[in-house]
């Protein structure tokens, strides 16, 4: 059998990625012996696709998302070297937690950031030997052909590994679009309590002797739960992490359909169990894992 | 000649980062830069969101340390809601940031560090100076390595629902009691972490550390003063503390971390979008002058180590006794970080089994309720990567509407273009560089785990 060249690149990421597919403990070391991984910056010293002829490599898993020249130039240079591209994580998939940022031009973030907590007004702005930034937060797909999406953030090191042995067969591994309500063992009457959404300054109401399954729902015990729009992926053993831990999903495996809304969907969701969305003191953060494709926009007269 | 060098990316480290090195017309360093590239904007972004949902959202700072981030802004968000979470609350994210050290210590010497001394810069090609070599060379001890941060791992997720990106800790405490039954299952699983602690620094002492003698003594020495944090009779403390900054002839200043900006300031400078700290307090201002360094101070383990009076916990007690003999105090030398952590990772085997075994550990009564408020909270715990503060203002509303981070690698700006600068004059001469001065280099960089 031939072996395959995968590589592995990060960009505006949080090495997260990374580590859940370390997490797959000593599988990733069995994996490892049925491939070459010819690039993995956080385990390996090479440093550069330059030597690659096009379309050498089969297969590349990117994760992080788009904000500077610098991303942009090895984007579109993997791209070239890869047969198949693989966005790997919720910032590379939908820009994640990093495109809150789109909310507000990338000058402003900057000046801000650089001029915070100087007490003598100093605003030296860093721009030597650095790369450029983009005006926004950007997915992958905006820029190049994505063949594979796999979000999560970051996504579950079980579904990575089953993601990549489908790959390394040939095929083109994707999740069902199903929500992680439809993987969420809590009990469910059909109509939220209150008819107001509850800030998360307390626990909510459970057993902590009894299983998940005897706990009332998130969002019917009044508090915002994005299970109902975002895609189910993180579930094992026997619950959605978050929910196992009794605190209520944020949506970081993104949108039920790769082109949804989470932020529209969850207006309908929560009319569907009488609670009105304009009680949400933030409606934004509905968006904080997937604000790339246009979809957060700045604040109107932010520049 | 050829005049510049760029070395980019830093290959090994957990973050984003290159080096710049310039030489004159003979060939020899004139000066080197440490580039940090990533700024994501959360100081920026999180403006406008509910205080607690803060938490949950800056663990994306970075997925190898998100616990730290986590617990420093729950600490910073239950001080601007002016809220105290019960006591088994705090032992339970203590217990976490601990459990989350570890694991970070383990990947860190054995999956990134280690590769350069079990396998050598000299002897090996970039192919298999790397975990996958060490994999080959070493494969019972690649299993062990592995099968331990697995168990961390799934200790925390067990336990938490989630290592990375954890959701457990919530403003006023945690989000669910510990059960007898998980306390009696972490208790076994805990101790098979000291035991694998301890075999970690006798396994490093003889064919790390001894073989490596001369790199150990040498490779990117500077002299700088230290930060890190410790309880009030001077132990070693990860998550409760106060701050201890010493100056490089050994004076200490205790201070609490609300007094951050008293003590130490941010300085922008153009070539890095990384800020750069230094201390204030002893009036000298910044100077990255290698022969005469001003202001710089370090953190990470290294520098906890250097700033304790002693560990509470008996093993690495008698750990620091023997690199205090060995190595004097303040220790200076860049590659000894490594040594200190492995003494770090004993200390936090200990005391997780420490807090495992307080009977308050199991109180149901883990979070006390909070009420959205205007006021300011600062947060502050020791990352793996040294001191890590967060300092939120929030309205009337609880929602933010100013955030000021530092983060460990941050307040090692300084120091670490230091070390870089010392190791690429004293093996660059003449403008000759290969793969192996390169890695050399990085190994300066690697030291501090970035
Ligand atoms: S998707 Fe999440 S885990 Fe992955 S890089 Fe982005 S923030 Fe990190
Ligand atoms: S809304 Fe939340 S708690 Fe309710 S079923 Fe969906 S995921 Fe579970
Ligand atoms: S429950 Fe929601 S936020 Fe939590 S891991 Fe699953 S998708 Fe992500």
């Amino acid at each position: 059998m031939k072996i395959i060249k995968v590589a592995q690149e990060w960009l505006g990421a949080c090495s997260g990625c990374e580590i859940a597919m370390l997490n797959m403990g000593e599988k990733f070391f069995d994996l490892l012996k049925k491939i070459e991984m010819v690039h993995m910056p956080l385990l390996f010293d090479h440093k550069t696709f330059d030597e690659f002829q096009d379309a050498e490599i089969e297969i590349s898993i990117v994760s992080g998302c788009v904000i500077s020249e610098e991303h942009l130039h090895l984007l579109k240079k993997i791209r070239e070297k890869s047969q198949k591209l693989c966005a790997l994580g919720t910032c590379a998939t939908h820009g994640g937690i990093p495109s809150l940022l789109n909310s507000w031009s990338t000058d402003a973030a900057l000046k801000e950031i650089f001029s915070s907590n100087s007490k003598k007004d100093h605003l030296t702005f860093p721009n030597k030997d650095l790369s450029g930034f983009l005006d926004r937060v950007y997915a992958l797909d905006e820029f190049v052909e994505v063949d594979i999406l796999l979000p999560g953030c970051p996504p579950r090191p079980s579904l990575i590994r089953e993601f990549l042995s489908k790959l390394i067969k040939g095929d083109f591994p994707s999740l069902p679009n199903k929500s992680v309500c439809d993987t969420c063992p809590t009990l469910r009457f059909g109509k939220g309590r209150k008819g107001i959404i509850k800030r998360a300054m307390e626990n909510p109401e459970y057993d902590p002797n009894e299983p998940i399954e005897k706990m009332h729902c998130f969002l019917e015990q009044g508090y915002l739960c994005m299970g109902p729009v975002t895609l189910a992926g993180c579930a094992f053993y026997d619950a959605p992490p978050c929910i196992k831990a009794r605190t209520p999903c944020r949506g970081c495996y993104g949108p039920v359909y790769s082109d949804g809304n989470q932020m529209l969907e969850m207006m309908n969701a929560l009319a569907s169990v009488g609670i009105e969305w304009k009680t949400i003191i933030d409606r934004r953060s509905l968006l904080r894992f997937s604000g790339a494709h246009g979809l957060l926009r700045p604040y109107p007269g932010s520049k | 000649m050829n005049a510049n060098i760029h070395i980019n990316p830093i290959t090994r480290i957990e973050g984003h980062a290159s080096v710049k090195i310039f030489l004159d017309e003979k060939g020899e360093v004139k000066k080197t830069r440490l580039l940090i590239h990533s700024l994501r904007g959360f100081e920026k972004f999180v403006q406008g969101r509910p205080a607690e949902e803060i938490p949950r959202i800056v663990t994306r700072i970075c997925g190898i340390c998100p616990w730290m981030h986590h617990l420093a802004a729950s600490k910073a968000i239950d001080n601007c809601f002016d809220i105290r979470p019960p006591l088994a609350g705090n032992l339970l994210r203590e217990l976490c940031h601990l459990l989350a050290h570890i694991g970070d210590k383990i990947l860190h010497f054995f999956f990134l560090a280690s590769p350069d001394f079990l396998i050598g810069p000299e002897k090996s090609h970039y192919s298999v100076r790397n975990i996958i070599g060490i994999a080959k060379s070493f494969p019972a001890l690649t299993s062990k390595v592995a099968r331990m941060r697995q168990l961390v791992h799934e200790m925390l997720e067990s336990f938490t629902g989630r290592s990375i990106h954890p959701v457990a800790s919530v403003v006023g405490g945690f989000s669910k009691p510990m059960l007898e039954e998980e306390r009696k299952e972490l208790l076994k699983a805990a101790s098979k972490l000291l035991d694998f602690a301890l075999f970690s620094l006798e396994f490093a002492k003889k064919d790390i550390f001894g073989p490596n003698q001369d790199l150990f003594e040498n490779l990117g020495t500077i002299e700088t003063g230290f930060l890190g944090m410790v309880d009030n009779s001077g132990n070693l403390e990860l998550y409760n503390g106060n701050l201890r900054l010493m100056s490089k002839d050994g004076e200490v200043i205790d201070f609490s971390p609300e007094e951050y900006e008293s003590y130490i300031e941010e300085n922008v400078v153009p070539w890095s979008y990384s800020k750069v700290p230094y201390a204030k307090i002893w009036g000298k201002g910044l100077s990255l002058k290698i022969d005469d360094p001003k202001g710089v101070y370090r953190v990470n383990s290294l520098a906890r180590i250097n700033v304790v009076e002693r560990i509470s916990t008996p093993h690495a007690q008698e750990a620091l006794e023997e690199f205090r003999n060995r190595f004097g105090r303040p220790v200076q030398n860049t590659l000894l970080y490594h040594w200190a952590r492995l003494i770090e990772l004993i200390y936090a085997s200990e005391r997780v089994i420490q807090i495992l075994n307080k009977k308050e550990i199991t109180d149901p009564n883990v979070r006390k309720k909070a009420e959205p408020k205007a006021g300011r909270g600062i947060g502050c715990v020791e990352a793996p990567r040294g001191t890590l503060i967060h300092d939120y203002t929030t309205d009337k509303d609880g929602c933010i509407v100013k955030a000021n981070l530092i983060v460990g690698t941050t307040h090692n700006t300084a120091a670490m273009n230091l070390s870089v600068e010392q190791a690429a004059r004293s093996f660059i001469k003449k403008g000759y560089i290969d793969e192996e001065i390169i890695n050399r280099i990085e190994m300066a960089v690697r030291a501090y785990d970035p």
